[in-house]
C-alpha cells in the first residue's frame, strides 16, 4: 500500500505514456487502413494480394519485428517509434480486412441508388459507404485497440517506456504488487478507450442505437478473433 | 558494418550451430513448447467451441471470456505467474494455453456458426442423428475455420514464447534476450530473422492445410464471387436468404 502512495506519480505518469503510445497506432493505424481496405473492397484483383500482404504482416511475431525495425528505419534500439511503428502495423493488418468486410456489407443497391440520383465517387464514399460500414469498423477498431494497449508492454523488454516497466521492474524485485498494478493500469486503459469508442460510434453513427443486424455484427466480431487475434 | 550483414554473419557462424545453445536446439525448443501449447489448448478448445457451435448455447459467455483473456498482457501474467509458482516450465504453459484459447475457441464456434442451417436441417430431415450431423456434416463444414483459429493460435503462440524467454526458458527469444543483455545486436537481429521465419513457415503450412480439408462438395459448388453480399434479389431465382 505505501508501495502504491510513495509511487502513485510514476504509476500516473507511466500510464498515460502507455494510453498516448497506443492511441497512435490505433489512430494511424484506422486512417491509413480505410483506403487500403476500400481498394481491397472495390478491385478484386487486388482483394486477393492485398490480404495475403496484411496477412503476412500479422503473421510476423511482436518481439522480433521491435527487434528488427530500427535496422529498417535507421532508428536507435531504444526509441518509442521502433515500437509504435510495429504497433500500427499490426493495427492496419487487423483493421484492413475488417473495414474490407464493412465496405463490402454495404449493400449494392444502396450505392446503386446514391449513383442515380447523382453522388459523385467521393461524396458517396463519405455520406454512404463509410457511414453503413461503421458498424462493422467500429466492431474491428475495438479489436485493435484492445491488443494493442495489452502489445505495448512487450516493447518495455526493449527498453521502451510503458506499463510493461513494472512487470519487468516487479520481477526482479519479486514484488507481485507492483506486476498487479502494471496489469490493472493496462485493463483500465482498454476498458476507458473501448468506452470512448463505443461513445463515439453512438455520437457518431445515431441511427445504430439499435443495431440493424446483431448477427452481421456477430460474425465480424467472430471473424477478427480468428484472423487477427 | 551494416547490421544485417552481421547478422547474416551470426546466423551463418558454425559456432552458432553447435552444441546446446545453438540453433537447431532452439529451434526444436521453441517447436516443442508451441506445439505442447497448442496440443493442451486444442484439447481444450475445439471441443467446447463445437459444443457451443452446435448447441448455440453459452456463445455470450465465450466472446466475453474471449475478450478479457485477450485484453490481459501477456508479460505481465508470464511473469506473475512466475514469481507466484517458481521457475520452470509450467507458470509459462499455462498462461500461453489460455492465450490460445480465444482464437482457438473462436475458429470452432465460428465455423460453426458459418454452417449453413438448411444443410444441417437437410441432415436432420433424411435421419441423421445430432452426433453424425455433428462429425458427418457440420464439422467437414466448419473444420477450414477450426483450423484458421488454430492457425492464429498457434502464430501468437510462437510470438509469446520468444517473449517468455525473459525467464529462464530455451527457445529462440533467448538469443535476443542474450544479445540484449550485452548489446550484441547482431544475434539480436538474426535470432529475430529465425522466428519471423519460423512463424511465416507454420503460418504457410497452416494455409495449405486450411485449403486441403475444405470438403470437395463445397469447393464444386462453390460460387466466384468471394465476397459476403447477399444475391441481388432480381439477379437470383432462388428465394434470397436475409441473415438473422
Amino acid at each position: 500500500m505505501s508501495w502504491l502512495l510513495g509511487n502513485a506519480d510514476q504509476i500516473v505518469q507511466i500510464t498515460l505514456v502507455h494510453a498516448w503510445y497506443s492511441a497512435l497506432p490505433i489512430v494511424i493505424g484506422f486512417v491509413i487502413a480505410i483506403p487500403i481496405g476500400w481498394l481491397a473492397n472495390r478491385y478484386r484483383v487486388g482483394r486477393g494480394t492485398i490480404l495475403a500482404v496484411v496477412g503476412l504482416l500479422y503473421a510476423v511475431p511482436s518481439l522480433p519485428l521491435f527487434v528488427a525495425l530500427p535496422s529498417l528505419l535507421g532508428t536507435r534500439i531504444l526509441d518509442p517509434a521502433n515500437v509504435i511503428v510495429a504497433l500500427t502495423i499490426y493495427a492496419i493488418a487487423i483493421m484492413v480486412r475488417t473495414a474490407s468486410d464493412a465496405f463490402a456489407s454495404v449493400e449494392i443497391d444502396v450505392l446503386l441508388s446514391a449513383t442515380a440520383v447523382g453522388f459523385s465517387t467521393w461524396r458517396r464514399f463519405w455520406s454512404v459507404e463509410l457511414p453503413l460500414a461503421g458498424p462493422v469498423l467500429l466492431s474491428g477498431i475495438r479489436v485493435v485497440s484492445v491488443s494493442t494497449i495489452s502489445l505495448l508492454s512487450v516493447g518495455s523488454v526493449i527498453g521502451v517506456t510503458s506499463l510493461g516497466y513494472f512487470f519487468l521492474d516487479g520481477f526482479q524485485r519479486a514484488f507481485a504488487l507492483e506486476i498487479i498494478v502494471g496489469i490493472v493500469g493496462t485493463i483500465v486503459i482498454a476498458v476507458i478507450f473501448d468506452l470512448l469508442l463505443s461513445l463515439a460510434g453512438r455520437l457518431l453513427m445515431p441511427w445504430n442505437a439499435r443495431p440493424p443486424s446483431r448477427r452481421a455484427v456477430r460474425r465480424a466480431e467472430a471473424r477478427t478473433l480468428v484472423e487477427a487475434a | 558494418m551494416n547490421s544485417w550483414s552481421s547478422a547474416f554473419l551470426w546466423l551463418a557462424d558454425p559456432v552458432n550451430w553447435a552444441g546446446p545453445g545453438g540453433i537447431p536446439t532452439r529451434v526444436g525448443e521453441h517447436l516443442l513448447y508451441t506445439l505442447v501449447t497448442l496440443l493442451i489448448g486444442v484439447i481444450i478448445a475445439v471441443p467446447a467451441g463445437l459444443a457451443i457451435g452446435h448447441t448455440g448455447r453459452g456463445r455470450g459467455i465465450a466472446v466475453q471470456a474471449s475478450g478479457v483473456l485477450r485484453a490481459l498482457p501477456t508479460l505481465g501474467l508470464l511473469l506473475l505467474l512466475a514469481l507466484w509458482l517458481g521457475i520452470g516450465f509450467t507458470p509459462p504453459l499455462i498462461v500461453m494455453v489460455a492465450l490460445a484459447l480465444p482464437p482457438l475457441l473462436a475458429g470452432a464456434y465460428a465455423g460453426m456458426d458459418a454452417v449453413d442451417r438448411q444443410t444441417i436441417d437437410a441432415a436432420r430431415s433424411i435421419g441423421m442423428t445430432g452426433w453424425q450431423v455433428l462429425f458427418q456434416v457440420e464439422l467437414p463444414l466448419a473444420l477450414p475455420l477450426v483450423i484458421g483459429g488454430i492457425r492464429s493460435g498457434c502464430l501468437q503462440v510462437i510470438a509469446t514464447w520468444t517473449v517468455a524467454a525473459y525467464l529462464p526458458l530455451g527457445g529462440l527469444g533467448r538469443y535476443i534476450y542474450d544479445g540484449l543483455a550485452v548489446q550484441n545486436y547482431a544475434e539480436m537481429l538474426g535470432a529475430s530473422v529465425l522466428v519471423i521465419v519460423l512463424a511465416l513457415l507454420a503460418d504457410g503450412l497452416f494455409a495449405l492445410v486450411q485449403r486441403l480439408v475444405v470438403p470437395r462438395g463445397v469447393l464444386a459448388g462453390r460460387s466466384r464471387d468471394v465476397r459476403t453480399r447477399t444475391p441481388r434479389r432480381s439477379a437470383s431465382s432462388t428465394p434470397s436468404t436475409t441473415a438473422g
